[in-house]
């Protein structure tokens, strides 16, 4: 038995999917999209399914989230539907719910935070709304426990009973009752008589999607659509207008009749008065800034580094590692297998297990921040800066995290709901330096560039730079188009955050990362670990100073030239930038390995050292942020195209560097490679300042 | 008049909505229909979006988005 929980957003449904599933529960992405898929087992029910669905306001065709919610529930037909809504937010909650009844589902509404209802002295006459909506009402609250499991209880009752289905309630008036009317009995031979009122609808809003997929002739859309024309012409207005404003008024009578409020209008509540400072004209933007200085603070300059270099330095560095050779030697294990256990799995996995403390706490930080409904306002405070170049307010915290580690970077997009915002801020947030890129510039400054303070600092204006012309490149492409998801956002009721919902999300997240991100980079440290610990002949290798001799070596030899235009085609160049993709900070040990006693200087002029510097700031991030990229596009292809655009970007900037910089500073004639490097410039700039393709507007207006 | 002309602190009703596709739908979804009221509550610090008060909750909006909205005090 599959029941679905369907509902706004901060309606509590995640508390209540919580609370009924327990610790059983599967989280991954709805095939091909961004958008989190949750589902779980009731929590004493083995056979009972809860599937989550994306927090929706409407089923309208325009948002991913909706789309994906309405094809479930139209396609899979889950047995039951919870309908969880806001007690104390009823009138717009309710919205959703018009449109849920329709579907001939058996339906429970389950009335939240209904503690929080009494607290303000209002009143729900829960008999009135059942008879009003023709569906079955309980009163709960998710996150006190009260009630939440008697609400499953009740839709499983329905099910067995073959109950619960809702009575189409009397939402539409006069005329366009005529035509739904009209357009049902055109229909019904073709999509039967559940949910008949629902497809009726679609097909009065002319909405395309659902009627491409019923399946209608021409003929009967013909004949119906005289019958919408008469309606809007005596209402004077269109289809889709008609119907959202019938819903609503419908609502707005329900609501008279049903809910009484205690609080005069006008009058303000305590989260207003939070709200009035918190985002206010002048204090907005330092409030902001205070409240981001402190998760930086303690996330990345302090405790969650503290942590990391810990894990990494001395669990992973100074306790295991030699604790396992010894065991390793006591039992007369061959040096092959202890190479492979110390340095390959225990320093891979080591390098994973690293970044969980540091992620952990930077999810804690998140989680707290979206349940307390602060999420919400930085979108608010910040919206105007980041629409510029096509990404979220919400843009703002991913790439603030990413300073410290790009991964919980990526993942922190979550928290952003549109999901071209959210593919392009995780495209784009590892060209901030992490820590360990920091490592690369910092050697590369005092070794190549001593006493010279404008190159690492120029490197992280460089990297803003990166990112803002990078959006507004991208925005213009086909990829990126548009403007489909508008910003139209509710600012939610602030609330104290609840420790326990904070708790799972940050173990749910957490998990994911350790376990999927885990497997990949362990098996592919393991393959990086054979091919520069052996040689082709299969002899292991001295890794001080046999390294030249490694299958690693004779591939980067082979794959210098593609290097050579940058300025570092040697052999230990391009190792060291195939290491770097395991963890970024390998780039400056393999040098300094690599390079031996002559010191690194011996290896790159310091132009070169600069293009080599810049290939690995801007380049594919390391293979740890590379799997959390994947992951969170929810799509393979959208994977590769991120990992191509950084490759590319990567490559072309470290090329002009080289070859601009060489000829402008260091005397090198002009030639091919100066041509090619203006015409990148020509070109970059080309996709910067171009006006929007004009097919894309239209096809723009097409889809509207 | 239009939604984004409004001064902070005001009520107006919604007289009628403008535009067509994806942004009038979500305007129209969160409640903000033929004759319903809108107080404007504040503005956000660099100058856009605005928040209202709309069905009794908070909603924050572009000003680009709430010009095709035109209101009546």
């Amino acid at each position: 038995m599959i029941i679905a929980l369907a509902g706004n957003p901060n309606s509590g449904k995640t508390t209540l999917f919580n609370n009924l599933t327990g610790g059983s529960q599967y989280v991954g992405n709805w095939p091909g999209v961004t958008v989190e898929k949750k589902d779980g087992k009731l929590k004493g029910h083995p056979d009972v399914t809860i599937q989550d669905l994306p927090g929706i306001y409407s089923l309208s065709p325009y948002s991913l989230e909706e789309v994906v919610a309405r094809q479930y529930l139209v396609n899979e037909k889950p047995d039951a539907i919870i309908n969880i809504i806001d007690g104390t937010n009823i009138e717009r909650n309710l919205y959703l719910t018009t449109q849920l009844l329709e579907l001939e589902i058996p339906m429970i509404l389950a009335i939240n935070m209904i503690d929080l209802v009494r607290k303000n002295g209002d009143q729900i006459n829960v008999k009135k709304l059942e008879n009003d909506l023709g569906c079955k009402v309980i009163e709960m609250s998710a996150l006190k426990g009260e009630n939440a499991l008697e609400v499953a209880e009740a839709a499983i009752q329905m099910v067995q009973e073959h109950t619960g289905i809702p009575q189409n309630p009397h939402v539409f008036t006069g005329s366009v009752e005529h035509a739904l009317a009209h357009i049902e009995e055109s229909i019904e031979p073709i999509v039967g008589s559940k949910g008949l009122r629902w497809f009726a609808v679609k097909v009065f809003e002319r909405d395309e999607r659902a009627i491409r997929e019923m399946g209608l002739s021409k003929e009967i859309l013909d004949h119906v659509e005289s019958h919408i024309r008469d309606c809007e012409k005596e209402l004077d207005d269109d289809a889709e207008s008609i119907i959202t404003s019938q819903r609503y008024d419908y609502i707005a009578k329900v609501m008279l009749e049903c809910v009484k409020k205690k609080r005069a209008r006008g009058e303000l509540s305590v989260s207003d008065k939070i709200d009035k400072i918190v985002t206010n004209r002048i204090l907005g933007l330092p409030i902001f800034f205070a409240i981001m200085w402190f998760v930086y603070y303690v996330s990345v300059s302090t405790l969650g580094t503290w942590m990391t270099d810990w894990t990494n330095d001395v669990l992973f560095g100074e306790i295991i590692p030699p604790a396992v050779s010894t065991f390793c030697e006591s039992v007369g294990m061959a040096g092959w297998l202890e190479s492979l256990i110390v340095d390959g799995i225990i320093g891979g996995v080591g390098t994973v297990l690293g970044f969980v403390p540091q992620i952990l706490l930077i999810f804690l930080f998140l989680a707290i921040l979206e349940d307390c409904g602060y999420m919400a306002r930085i979108a608010f405070v910040l919206g105007r800066i980041f629409r510029r170049f096509g990404l979220s307010g919400k843009s703002f915290i991913p790439i603030l995290i990413s300073t410290g580690c790009g991964v919980p970077g990526i993942m922190g997009t979550r928290t952003i709901e549109n999901e071209k915002d959210r593919r392009m801020t995780i495209m784009l947030t590892t060209f901030i330096p992490c820590s360990a890129k920091t490592e690369i510039i910092a050697m590369i400054t005092t070794e190549f560039f001593p006493g010279n303070v404008w190159v690492a600092w120029s490197m992280w204006v460089l990297s803003f730079l990166v990112i803002i012309f990078s959006g507004i490149a991208l925005k213009k492409t086909k990829l990126f188009a548009g403007e489909t998801a508008p910003f139209v956002m509710e600012l939610p009721a602030y609330h104290f955050p609840s420790g326990k919902n904070v708790a799972l999300r940050v173990w749910d997240r957490g998990k994911h990362f350790i376990v999927k991100a885990g497997t990949i980079i362990f098996s592919i440290v393991v393959i990086v670990w054979f091919l520069e610990s052996f040689s082709w002949s299969l002899q292991l290798l001295d890794p001080e100073t046999q390294l030249d001799q490694s299958i690693l070596a004779s591939i980067g030899g082979a794959l210098a030239w593609i290097f050579a235009p940058l300025g570092f085609g040697s052999w230990q160049g391009t190792v060291a930038i195939i290491t770097a993709e395991m963890a970024k900070e390998t780039a400056t040990s393999t040098v300094v390995m690599l390079a031996g006693k002559a010191g690194i200087t011996s290896l790159f002029t310091p132009i070169a050292a600069l293009s080599f510097m810049a290939m690995n700031l801007f380049d594919p991030p390391c293979i740890a942020a590379m799997s959390a990229c994947m992951r969170e596009m929810g799509d393979r292809k959208w994977g590769w195209i991120a990992i191509g655009y950084q490759f590319m970007l990567g490559y072309c900037l470290s090329l002009v560097i080289y070859q601009m910089g060489s000829w402008l500073f260091y005397g090198a004639a002009f030639g091919f490679g100066q041509i090619v490097a203006i015409v990148i410039i020509v070109a970059a700039l080309y996709f910067i300042f171009r006006p929007v393709p004009q097919k894309q507007i239209n096809t723009q207006t097409a889809e509207a | 008049m239009t939604l984004n002309e409004v001064k902070v602190g005001n009520t107006v009703h919604i007289k009628k909505l403008n535009g067509s596709g994806p942004t009038k739908r979500r305007i129209m979804d969160m409640g903000l229909t033929k004759g319903s009221e809108v107080y404007v509550r504040k503005v956000a610090p660099l100058g856009d979006p605005i928040e209202l008060t709309v069905r009794g909750y908070e909603l924050s909006i572009r000003k680009a988005d709430a010009a095709w909205v035109e209101v009546e005090q």
